[in-house]
């Protein structure tokens, strides 16, 4: 009987174990941003097509304001087709898909717009301003800015069809 | 066919690692040298195959084979030749390759070294290595497949985070590998000693250069990332208690615990058990350092990807765990000590404090760094761990050791008398004092500052008092004085040695005492012509320049330097923007000095050169960590080189 205590030695290992393991369950991507519940930073720009575009004038549609870049591959080039499927499916409804492309060559970025066929506003930052307004670590980064322009959720690395949805829904399901 | 041909090499690696594994173990149980033999020729092999994997993603490197995904998301035509090469252990896949590769090479050695003069634990060492070896094998086959073909071929790469360009990412994660590595050499020999049965000092022996092989570079490691931090982030300091660098320190901890405890082993039997437990451990948090970097588990600047493999690294530290506790409790009865402590004045029991002390240093960082899962897990609250309350629970602990480290070596055996103690520290004890007194007239206020310089300078007090007190016995026997001096050194290497390490210890404590207590910064933003001042220094905004470089565009500003000298230095902190990256990298410009360094940091700036915003820090002593480094090197080698004592 005395001897038996001893197997306890490895079994004591397990709960640390258990505890790392259990750190596969959490995503790093659900960083909380600081940013969340508060109002999202005006800004204005001109989309690459010369239409000005600004935060303001969206105000009482629900905005998805997508970070990306040219050079953001793959990521970028997965979440490109579920953006423009989203915008088409919901821009009846009030929403509105608006692209930022950051840190990029204006050639490399209209030829991704022309692959991609997207129809959705995308607008150049040239000078950053927007994406450290909106603390961009990388890219792809998605925020969903509601009707009353609160950044509601933030999204890093590529959106789903079915984050899209979520986040579409429940924010046109609340009253303006 | 680069990608293919190199799949094959990894692939026929892991059989043969495997296949040697089982021979070893059972040429081991079954006693049969055939077995043995062919593990041996196995362990070759895997070497031969992993050196060929390595030489050809390095020459896949070297020639831009973009058809090898690694080589196009890792490099770019304008990437600079050396830094192809280091691009090499640049992101996840290839640093398992330049560890599996290192493994190969240890595995050789002890091939070669222990095969004669260990023959009943080396056989089970072997089966250790090369089973050790498998994984990381199945991990570059399985989940971080560095030879994975691209289709289409692109015309250029991605490119190296810019980061990594620099000379200290040639040899910190070299060093750090070949650290972390190392100290499967001694594990192995532990699982090898339960195995057998022959936990006595046979093993501990035979490694004992192992150990201070693998603990050398790891502390040379986690100084050169140290310097890189300082150097090339931007942000003037060299430590962060980020979970990475963490996860380096604490098999550091450890390990430098095993290095003492063994000498108590050698000396009075004991600590049999705790010394087994602490290489399990060592190695055990060397895989968990991996596993924390390559999991994604914990968020950190380091961390490199998430995937499957984090769940290998995982599984792979759960087996090594639970097997090793399992044997020791198989052998509990032999493991247990025979030797007791006679008293707690003694050097004995000095250091087991400075083996308590290192471990619970590594129990509280384990604790911090995995404290934000735990919060998780039972409160489902992101929270984070940050460097206060690093400093804070360590702090006491480093300062204890540095006690220790001037106790340890000079106190008796079993029990020291009082006349021991008068003898040794009696002159120690009122230097230090009068050393920290000194500091208080002269204006130092902060009392962390002064126990810091005190206890320092005791430390050094004692082991300076314990070599004149051998030099002068030799000078007795009739010896000149460099004779002495060099024959002490030469003859006793071992413990001199050790000496020499804890003086480079002492130099480390006093930069980072001095960077904390005495660093000053500002930020200000200068116009063209205009003069800020800090601390004795003025630094004049000259202008700014741009420029294209085959990989990145820099715009660099000129800075020029004076203090009681006009001119002393010009500057040029720099900015440089990589196609691939969406913030600029800063870069640093500094001009290292003995007590201080004025390190110049460039940030905002307007387009045509007509103001700039700086951040100028004057670091006091942060060079005393760099010259720390190189004195500890100094005493490894001395540690290390054969003992002449008994053939002198």
């Amino acid at each position: 009987m005395r001897r038996g205590w001893r197997w306890l030695l490895p079994l004591s290992a397990i709960p640390v174990l258990a505890l790392l393991a259990y750190g596969f369950r959490l995503s790093p991507r659900d960083i909380p941003s600081p940013l969340v519940g508060k109002p999202a930073a005006p800004f204005a720009l001109q989309t690459f097509d010369g239409r000005p575009v600004s935060l303001d004038s969206l105000r009482g549609q629900v905005v998805v304001v997508n970070f990306w870049a040219s050079w953001c591959y793959p990521a970028c080039y997965e979440e490109a087709p579920v953006l423009e499927r989203g915008w088409r499916e919901y821009r009846e409804r009030g929403v509105v898909v608006l692209g930022v492309d950051i840190q990029d060559k204006t050639e490399a970025a209209e030829k991704f717009i022309r692959d991609f066929g997207l129809t959705f506003p995308n607008a150049p930052d040239p000078a950053g301003k927007v994406s450290v307004d909106f603390g961009v670590y990388g890219v792809p980064e998605t925020f969903f800015v509601d009707r009353r322009g609160r950044i509601r959720a933030k999204h890093v690395g590529a959106v789903t069809d079915r984050v899209l949805r979520e986040q579409l829904d429940r924010l046109l399901a609340e009253s303006s | 066919m680069t990608p293919e041909i190199g799949a094959g090499a990894v692939m026929v690696a892991l059989l043969l690692a495997l296949y040697g594994s089982v021979a070893a173990a059972a040429g081991a149980s079954t006693g049969r040298t055939s077995l043995l033999l062919s593990a041996q020729h196995a362990a070759l092999g895997v070497f031969l195959l992993v050196t060929a994997a390595l030489g050809l993603l390095v020459y896949a490197f070297l020639t831009f084979d973009f058809s090898v995904r690694y080589v196009a998301t890792n490099t770019n035509l304008g990437t600079p030749f050396y830094y192809r090469i280091t691009a090499v252990w640049g992101a996840l896949e290839g640093s398992i390759v330049l560890w599996a590769w290192m493994l190969a090479l240890y595995t050789l050695i002890v091939v070669v070294r222990h095969r004669q003069n260990a023959r009943e634990l080396y056989p089970w060492v072997l089966a250790v290595m090369l089973g050790v070896l498998a994984f990381f094998l199945l991990v570059m086959a399985g989940p971080a497949p560095v030879f994975q073909r691209m289709i289409p071929v692109p015309n250029d790469g991605r490119g190296l985070n810019p980061l990594l360009e620099d000379t200290g990412m040639i040899t910190h994660p070299v060093c750090l590998y070949l650290g972390f590595t190392g100290f499967t050499v001694p594990f192995a020999f532990a699982v090898a000693a339960l195995a057998t049965g022959r936990v006595g000092d046979t093993w501990i022996a035979l490694t004992r250069r192992w150990t201070l092989v693998a603990w050398y570079f790891l502390s040379l490691g986690l100084l050169i990332g140290g310097w890189w931090s300082y150097h090339v982030l931007g942000w003037g300091g060299y430590w962060a208690w980020d979970p990475v660098e963490n996860a380096a320190f604490m098999p550091w901890l450890t390990g430098t615990a095993f290095l003492h405890s063994v000498m108590i082993q050698e000396r009075r039997r004991m600590l049999k058990l705790w010394n087994i437990s602490l290489v399990v451990l060592t190695f055990s948090l060397t895989l968990f350092g991996t596993f924390l970097t390559r999991s994604g588990v914990i968020a950190s600047v380091h961390a490199f990807t998430q995937g499957s493999i984090g769940a290998f690294f995982l599984g792979f530290l759960a087996l090594v765990v639970l097997t090793s506790l399992a044997l020791i409790a198989w052998r509990w009865d032999a493991l247990r000590a025979q030797g007791e402590l006679d008293s707690v004045v003694s050097r004995e029991s000095a250091f087991l404090l400075n083996n308590v002390f290192l471990v619970a240093s590594a129990f509280t960082v384990f604790f911090g760094t995995v404290f934000p899962l735990l919060a998780e897990a039972v409160r489902g609250e992101k929270v984070s761990v940050g460097a206060p309350f690093f400093n804070l629970v360590n702090l006491p602990l480093f300062l204890a050791l540095i006690f220790l480290m001037g106790v340890g070596p000079l106190i008796a055996w079993r029990r020291a008398s009082l006349e021991n103690l008068r003898r040794n520290f009696l002159a120690p004890v009122v230097i230090g004092i009068a050393a920290a007194a000194l500091f208080r007239v002269a204006g130092t206020a902060s009392a962390l500052t002064l126990l810091t310089f005190g206890l320092t300078v005791f430390t050094a007090t004692t082991l300076g008092v314990d070599f004149t007190r051998a030099t002068r016995a030799r000078l007795r026997m009739g010896e000149r004085l460099g004779a002495a001096m060099g024959g002490l050194l030469i003859r006793h290497n071992r413990r001199y040695g050790g000496f020499v390490v804890h003086i480079g210890i002492l130099v480390i404590a006093l930069g980072v005492m001095g960077s904390h207590a005495w660093s000053v910064q500002t930020e200000t933003t200068l116009k063209r012509g205009e003069t800020t001042e800090l601390a004795g220094y003025k630094v004049r905004f000259d202008g700014l320049a741009a420029r294209q470089e085959s990989n990145h565009f820099k715009v660099v500003g000129t800075f020029t330097v004076s203090n009681h000298r006009p001119n002393l230095a010009v500057l040029h902190p720099s900015k440089k923007f990589y196609p691939q990256e969406q913030a600029p990298i800063a870069g640093v410009d500094y001009r290292l000095g003995l007590t201080e360094d004025v390190y110049l940091v460039l940030g905002d700036f307007a387009r045509d050169g007509s103001h700039a915003t700086i951040k100028l820090q004057i670091n006091r002593l942060v060079s005393w960590i760099w010259v720390g480094g190189v004195i500890i090197t100094l005493g490894t080698v001395l540690a290390i080189l054969p003992e002449r004592r008994r053939a002198g």
